[in-house]
Order: structure tokens, then sequence, then C-alpha cells
């Protein structure tokens, strides 16, 4: 008797454990790919892997299941790196690919394996206004102005944030072409930022759900999101004249394809992404494609804004990363009494 | 601890001396004040979210093959990791109260240890430990073996987590009640685990009984230790407090807070099995528990 | 190897089994483990580590951590004794959902909670609204950051009081009536001091845990450097640069702060049992 509650604790132990049993949703004739990315492209990949897997399908008649896996995208080029065995990366900027070549898991050459700097979408960063523009918001200059309060996430810890920077410097740099001047200019800007979130997602969340801050900096397929998810009686766009040209770019991890045996079937996935079919997906997640017939099918959602690269200003991500981001850089400093 | 405290043990309570009434309606108000701004609140915001968009989606959120791999997962979570710690709670609480030996305190402090980790920490030191950077995660590796982002990694971080609850409502518990009562047991010549079964495990069953409760409220609950050790994968590595920070940053929030729903649930259940064996134990028993 | 060996015969069995078990898997679990952050910061070197410990926002958010974490965990101390109270002394409807409900904080995962106070507290939550007519703000503030943590350190407070306060002998504090004493020296004079190192126990790891929380406090906090980042959130922000070294030197000093602290409260329970007796 003095056993027998033990014994009913065990028994629903055992019988959740039981129910509970690791199983798979596949078959084990589906191909499994795995797709490391970040934030912002889960329903641009929704849509791009059913439109593969029926591409594969038809091709090879093999059936291929594609896993995703999102989350910030130095998170995510981390997690790769300890061990997550990605197939292929599609990350928000090179130089979190950098880092997962530099623990050897692919060449360091990666960039120049596929078209376009191995980026077969782009975006820019643009500005989201509360409906009717109440600030006045149109170019860089009235975003730090005293009184606008201003939304972006934390660059050290989120990809976007750190291309939101990386436009605003690269802006005045170019307009001024004085370094000091951009420092003056930025720090401006997060002077006038009251909240850092973790992540663009988190950022937006702030904007759009709680109300805070009068003009979002986001990926300009985050703001036409925004419009589609929150209501475009709430919120408007506004292309600044001048933005960065953010590449995000894609890469097959060669040491898990080759452990898996699927480089065939990933190189195949990331060479679909360059086909006019994907290419009109990413144009309708308002990516900016790189084809240019979609790109002109498409011209109405793409207004004009004169794009500079991150090598113009900055010269590559690694020593945009070093100067600007890393610990002591100048986002640092600018925060520094 | 925790004695049951029931109306059949009436006698006790009402020789107990009570505060003035207006005294505790004061301080119940209080208390309901806290519990207002601090639990209901936010559980009321949670269901509110779930249902905003009525009660079929809400089943459809739930029900979503998605949720339903993420509700197996954090299940057989909890079954592996609360009959390992209870175990380990057990024979430490034994271990350290039954005996003296040099170095007890220290020993104690290193069991309270994992509270006092920020989650961050508890995942990272084992990414450090097993990660492929590390020479044992590449041998791992090369065995085939996997346990960060996958399901033995997302395991040990919740045993981690947990680690202390068994141990910590059991060791003040049977301090209390000392060695006696398994001392006479043994002159009488009863062996080991004879006393263990029939003297001290009847006698702690409520601090084991709500430790294990605590620890499986905690295990499936786990957010921050087990988000660096999983990967994130769709329906292979999410437990339930992931898949709703997924549902969450897809801007789909009536289904996130209908699946975090289903986490304040299995939190009342649980406390619902403690009650229920509370009870039913109390029908078909006498009042062992109240040995000195 | 003379640390955990036993004083004095003892007659009940199981002592080097049990002993053996504990110290495997305490080891297995914990040490190992935790051990990887000490052996992760020695390549560093002595002159990096005292930098990347020091900087000047690292600084910033240790005090911040601490000084949120101590005051959730004073407020803790006061909410959860005096729910612990109402719980065990008194009768009223409803007294076991309350009860049950205490453990909500460890079931909802951290993030969970966080998404939930940052939405009532938003200039257009529940609560939010209200306050910020009387311009209080709690989110993107200090004070944002104490309401997560005493969210999150509330049931280990009660429910450390709680036991003990179901075993105090009411014989004691009749007795005290019977001399004379008012029902507020009773209390005061003998119940505080017998409930004290359950509460002191309670809020240690209220405010040690309060000090390591990341998932609900980032959605709060408004993480601006210098005046709301916490301590966890540096080491993630030093992990995203793919600083393994400068994360563990950072998570290292965190850990040492714990563990001198939950050993300061062990050896000050050891103290006053001793008082005690």
């Amino acid at each position: 008797m003095n056993l027998a509650w033990i014994k009913k604790i065990t028994i629903t132990a055992s019988l959740i454990a039981a129910s509970g049993l690791p199983g798979t949703i596949a078959e084990a004739a589906v191909i499994k790919l795995l797709n490391v990315s970040y934030d912002p492209t889960r329903e641009l990949y929704q849509s791009e892997n059913a439109a593969f897997a029926q591409y594969w399908q038809k091709k090879t008649g093999q059936t291929v299941q594609i896993d995703q896996s999102h989350g910030g995208s130095g998170k995510q080029a981390r997690a790769v790196i300890d061990g997550l065995e990605a197939d292929v990366v599609t990350l928000a900027l090179a130089y979190d690919i950098d880092a997962i070549s530099d623990s050897k898991l692919l060449p360091a050459n990666w960039q120049q394996r596929l078209p376009n700097n191995s980026t077969p979408y782009t975006s820019t960063i643009v500005f989201v206004v509360r409906k009717g523009n109440p600030k006045h918001i149109t170019t860089w200059d009235d975003i730090v102005k005293p009184g606008v309060s201003v939304i972006t996430p934390n660059p050290k810890t989120s990809g976007g944030a750190r291309w939101n920077y990386l436009a605003a410097w690269g802006y005045k740099q170019k307009q001024t072409g004085s370094a000091v001047q951009a420092k003056n200019f930025v720090k401006a800007l997060y002077k006038n930022v009251p909240v850092l979130d973790t992540g663009a997602r988190g950022s937006t969340l702030t904007f759009a759900q709680r109300g805070l801050g009068d003009v979002l900096l986001a990926w300009e397929n985050e703001a036409h999101l925004i419009l589609k998810e929150f209501g475009s009686d709430k919120f408007e766009i506004v292309s600044p004249a001048i933005s960065i040209l953010a590449e995000p770019p894609v890469a097959v991890v060669d040491k898990n394809v080759t452990k898996h045996g699927t480089r065939k079937l990933a190189e195949a996935y990331l060479n679909f992404l360059y086909t006019p079919q994907a290419q009109d997906i990413i144009a309708q997640n308002s990516y900016r494609p790189r084809n240019p017939a979609a790109l002109k099918k498409y011209a109405a959602n793409f207004p004009k804004i004169k794009l500079f690269t991150l090598n113009e200003v900055f010269g590559n991500w690694r020593t945009a990363q070093k100067t600007h981001f890393n610990d002591g850089g100048v986002f640092d400093q600018i925060y520094l009494p | 601890m925790q004695k049951p405290q029931t109306p059949e043990s009436a006698p006790i309570v009402k020789k107990r001396i009570s505060d003035p009434l207006p005294v505790q309606i004061v301080l119940i108000g209080v208390t309901l004040l806290f519990f207002t701004g601090f639990i209901f609140l936010p559980l009321g915001l949670v269901f509110a979210q779930a249902f905003s968009k009525g009660w079929e989606y809400y089943l459809e959120s739930i029900r979503e093959p998605y949720a339903l791999e993420a509700v197996k997962l954090t299940l057989t979570t909890v079954a592996i990791v609360v009959p390992l710690n209870a175990f380990f709670g057990v024979t430490a609480a034994w271990a350290i109260t039954k005996f003296n030996f040099k170095g007890k305190a220290t020993l104690k402090t290193l069991l309270d240890l994992p509270f006092a980790v920020s989650p961050v920490i508890a995942g990272l030191i084992f990414v450090l430990l097993v990660g492929s950077r590390t020479p044992f995660g590449s041998w791992l590796g090369e065995q085939g073996i996997k346990i960060i982002f996958s399901t033995p990694g997302i395991v040990i971080a919740t045993l981690f987590v947990t680690f202390p609850f068994v141990a910590r409502e059991l060791i003040p518990l049977m301090e209390a009640q000392g060695r006696d009562e398994e001392e006479a047991a043994l002159t009488l010549g009863a062996r080991g685990w004879q006393i263990f079964g029939k003297i001290t495990l009847p006698n702690i069953r409520w601090g084991l009984l709500y430790g294990m409760i605590l620890c499986s409220a905690r295990s499936i609950g786990e957010f921050g230790a087990v988000s660096v050790v999983s990967g994130h994968i769709r329906g292979q590595t999410n437990t339930i407090p992931l898949h709703v920070e997924i549902l969450y940053s897809e801007y789909n929030f009536a289904a996130s807070f209908a699946v975090a729903s289903i986490l304040v649930f299995l939190a009342l259940l649980t406390v619902g099995v403690k009650v229920t064996l509370e009870k039913q134990f109390q029908k078909n028993s006498f009042h062992h528990q109240e040995l000195p | 190897m003379t640390l955990f060996q036993k004083k004095r015969r003892n007659i009940l069995p199981g002592f080097g089994l049990s002993m053996g078990y504990t110290v495997f898997y305490l080891s297995a679990i914990v040490i190992v483990p935790l051990s990887m952050i000490f052996f992760n910061t020695i390549p560093m070197g002595w002159e990096p580590f005292i930098h990347a410990v020091t900087a000047p926002r690292v600084l910033a958010s240790y005090r911040l951590s601490f000084s949120t974490a101590l005051f959730a965990a004073l407020f803790d101390a006061i909410v959860g004794l005096l729910t612990a109270w109402v719980l065990v002394r008194y009768r009223f409807p409803g007294k076991q959902f309350l009860d049950a409900l205490v453990d909500l904080p460890f079931a909802l995962p951290t993030a969970v909670a966080g998404i939930c106070f940052a939405t009532l507290y938003s200039p257009v939550g529940w609560l939010g609204e209200t306050l910020a007519k009387w311009n209080i703000e709690i989110i993107n503030s200090p004070t944002g950051i104490v309401v997560a943590l005493i969210f999150i350190g509330f049931p280990f407070v009660v429910r450390t009081i709680q036991p003990v306060l179901e075993e105090v002998e009411q014989e004691i504090e009749e007795a005290a009536q019977c001399l004379g004493a008012t029902r507020w020296q009773t209390f005061r004079k003998i119940l505080l001091p017998h409930l004290f190192p359950a509460l002191l126990t309670g809020s240690t790891l209220a405010f040690a845990r309060g000090i390591g929380e990341y998932g609900s406090v980032i959605f709060i906090a408004g993480n601006l450097p210098m005046k709301t980042e916490i301590a966890p959130l540096m080491i993630m922000s030093k992990l995203d640069q793919f600083d393994y070294a400068g994360a563990s030197a950072v998570a290292l000093v965190l850990l040492l702060i714990s563990f001198s602290m939950l050993l300061l409260l062990n050896a000050v329970q050891e103290w006053q049992q001793k008082e005690y007796r």
C-alpha cells in the first residue's frame, strides 16, 4: 500500500513516455534538406520550398522535404558552426557566412560560387511611418531631428539592424564625403532611439503592436509585410531617395552536404532561386529580384531608390563589422558618455 | 513539508488562533491585488489573445501538426527529465541527511547552483562541451551521434535547469525528520531497501511529489537554455515554448497564444494531479504522515 | 579525497552508493558542463579577461542586473511572505486555485511572460494606457525589468516559506498570547525569526535567478547600452560577434558571483541553525 502512489506516478510517467516517443512526420523515401535562415525570410521560403519540391519531383521523381530553421542571423550562423547540420544557409549578411567559412565548413571563396555575389535577391532599408506621416518624414535627415522617435533593433544582435546603421552612415558619408559627419549623424540618430530590440521582428512588434516610435527602419520586404499584417490603413512606407543595397547571401555548406550526400540537391535548390519562377516568388514577397524581367514586371512595387553597395562605402563586411560593430567599435563609442 | 490541510484535520485547524477579520480581509485583498497585476492579467491576456479569432481557430492552431510535434517533444522531455532528477533528488537527500561528512555545505551549495545560473549560460555550456567546435563534439559528430540541436541536447539542458528541484524539497524535510525511525527499523532487523521503502519513502512522499511537480512545470516551460541548444527546426526540435516564439515572430498572435495556453493547462494539470493524489491518499490511509 | 568522507560511523546503510551516485550525477550534469566556461576563458589570458569583464558597458550591465534583481527580490520577499501567510492561515473560496497559480511563473515560458508584460504595459496596453496618463513609464525602463523579475522570482519565495509556516507550532503563538503579547508582537518576535531562514533562502534564490534572467527581460527592458542593457544580454551580444571567450568571461563573472552568494547563504543558514539549538 505504501508504494501504491509511487506506482501510480510511474505508470502515468511511462504512459506519457510511450505516447510521446519521438516519431517523424516524414517517411523514409523522402530526401531531406535543412535550410538555416534568418528571421524575415519565413514567408519567402515557405513559397520557394513548395515550388522547388514540385520542380524537383517533376525533374527527378524524388520527393524532397525542406526543413526550415529561422532566427537571428548571427545566432543561426553560430548554431551551424556549433554543429547544426544545415545543408544550405541563407543569412542576412555575408559576414555571418564568412564566420562559418572560418571554421572550415565551406571554402573562403564561397561568394564567388553563385551569380550576383551569391545573392539571388536583394532588399534595401526604408522607413515605415504611421498613417498620414504626422511627422513629415521623407528623408534620412528628417529622422535625426529632435523629437522624432526612431525604432531600430540592436546592431550587436541583429543583422537587419546592421544594414539600417550602415544605410544611415553611408547616406551621410556619400552626401558629405566625411566620416566624421557620418559618425555625428549616426550618433544623432541613435539619440532618437528609445528601445533596441534584439531582432528585427522584435522592433516591428514594438512599433506596430505596442505603438512606440514615429518611424521604423526596416527591410523593404518587412515593410510590405507590416502593411499586410497590421493594416495599410495604419501604416505607410516612405522610401528615401538614397539607401543601401542589402545583399542577403546564400551558400551550400560543403562539409554537411558531403556528410549527408545531398550536394546535388542543395546546389540545385540554390540555383533554383535564380530561375524566373523563383524570381517571381521573390518579387511577390517584396524582395528585389535579380532577374531584370521579374524586376520590370513588379516595378510598381519597387520605387526607384538610388542604391549604393556596402563595398562602395565600407570596403567589405569584415572591415565594416570590425570598425563599427565589434566591442569597442564605433557603435559602442557613440553610446559612451 | 506540504502537510495536507483538509477539513478532516479540522480539530487542529479550529484551535488555530487567527487574525481578526478586518486584518484577514485586508491581507487577502492585498494578495489578490498582487495576483491581479502579476498573474491574472498576463494569464487573461494569454487567453484573450488565444481566443481572439474564435474557438475554431483556437482548436485548429493547437491541432496543427507542427504544434502537435512540439507538444510531443515537450512531453518526451518531461518524461525523461522528471524521473531522472527525482531519482537523483532522493539519492542526494539520503546521502546528505542521513550521514555526516565533510564538505556537506559545499555539496548543498553545488546542488543549488543551477538555480542561479542564467539560462543563457546553461545553454552555452552544453554548446561549449559538445558543440562541433570542440574535439569531443567533433568526435561525436564523426560517430554520427547528435546531441545538441536534437532531442538529447534539449533533454540535457532541461536536466540541468531543473536539477535542484527535487533535492531542494527533500533535504530540509528529511533533515527535520531525522534518522531515528530508520535506525530503529535497522535494530529491529530490517534491511536497507526495506527501510527505505517502508519508512523513508512514505515519510517523504509529499515532498517528493511536490518536487516532481515543480520539476515538470519548469521542464515544460524552459525557454532560454533550450532555445540555445535546439536549432529551431520546425517539427523536429521545437518544444512548445519555442513553437510559441516562432508563431509570434510570424505575427500569428492568436495561434501563438493558443499554443501558449496549452502550457498553462499543463501547469494547472500537474497541480491538479497533486491535489487528487492528496485527497485519494487521505481517503484510504491513516495519519502515517503525522509521525514526527 | 577526504572531502566527502564520513565523519563518524553511522549504522544506516547506503552511504557509499548514494554518495557515489550523487557525486557522479552532479559532475555529469552540472560541474563538468559548467567548467567549460572556465576552460574557455583560459586561452584569453589575464589582461584581455580583465578588459572584457570591466568594459564600461559591461560594468553598467552588472549594475543594472544587480540593482533590478535586488529590488525584485525585496518586493518578492514581502509579497511572497504575505501570500504564503494568506494561503496557509486563512480559508477562503478559491484558495486552492490561487495556490495552484503560484507556480505559473515556472511553467509559463519566460518569453511569453516577457511578451505579456510588454503588451500589458505598452502605451496602448491594458495597464500602460492608464499609467501613461500619469506619465509613468514601465516598459523600456529599469522599472520594466523589475516587474518582469518580480514575476520570475515570486514562486521561489512562496514555495520556500509555505512549508515552514505550515510546520510552525501554534502552541508557541498561543503561549505568547497568553503572556500578553499582541498579535503583531507575536509575529515580529516569534514568527518572523522562525521564518527568517526560509525567507532569506527564497529571496536569495529569486535574486540569483533575477541576475541571470534573459527571456522575459529583453522584451521589456529596451536594451539601451549603458542604460537598460542587462548582463546576460552582454553575453549574447558577445556571442553574436563569435567572441566565445569574451562571452565565457562575462559568464564566469556572473557564475562566480552567484556561487559565492549561495555559499554565503548556506553559511548563514548553518550558523542560524546552530543558534537555534
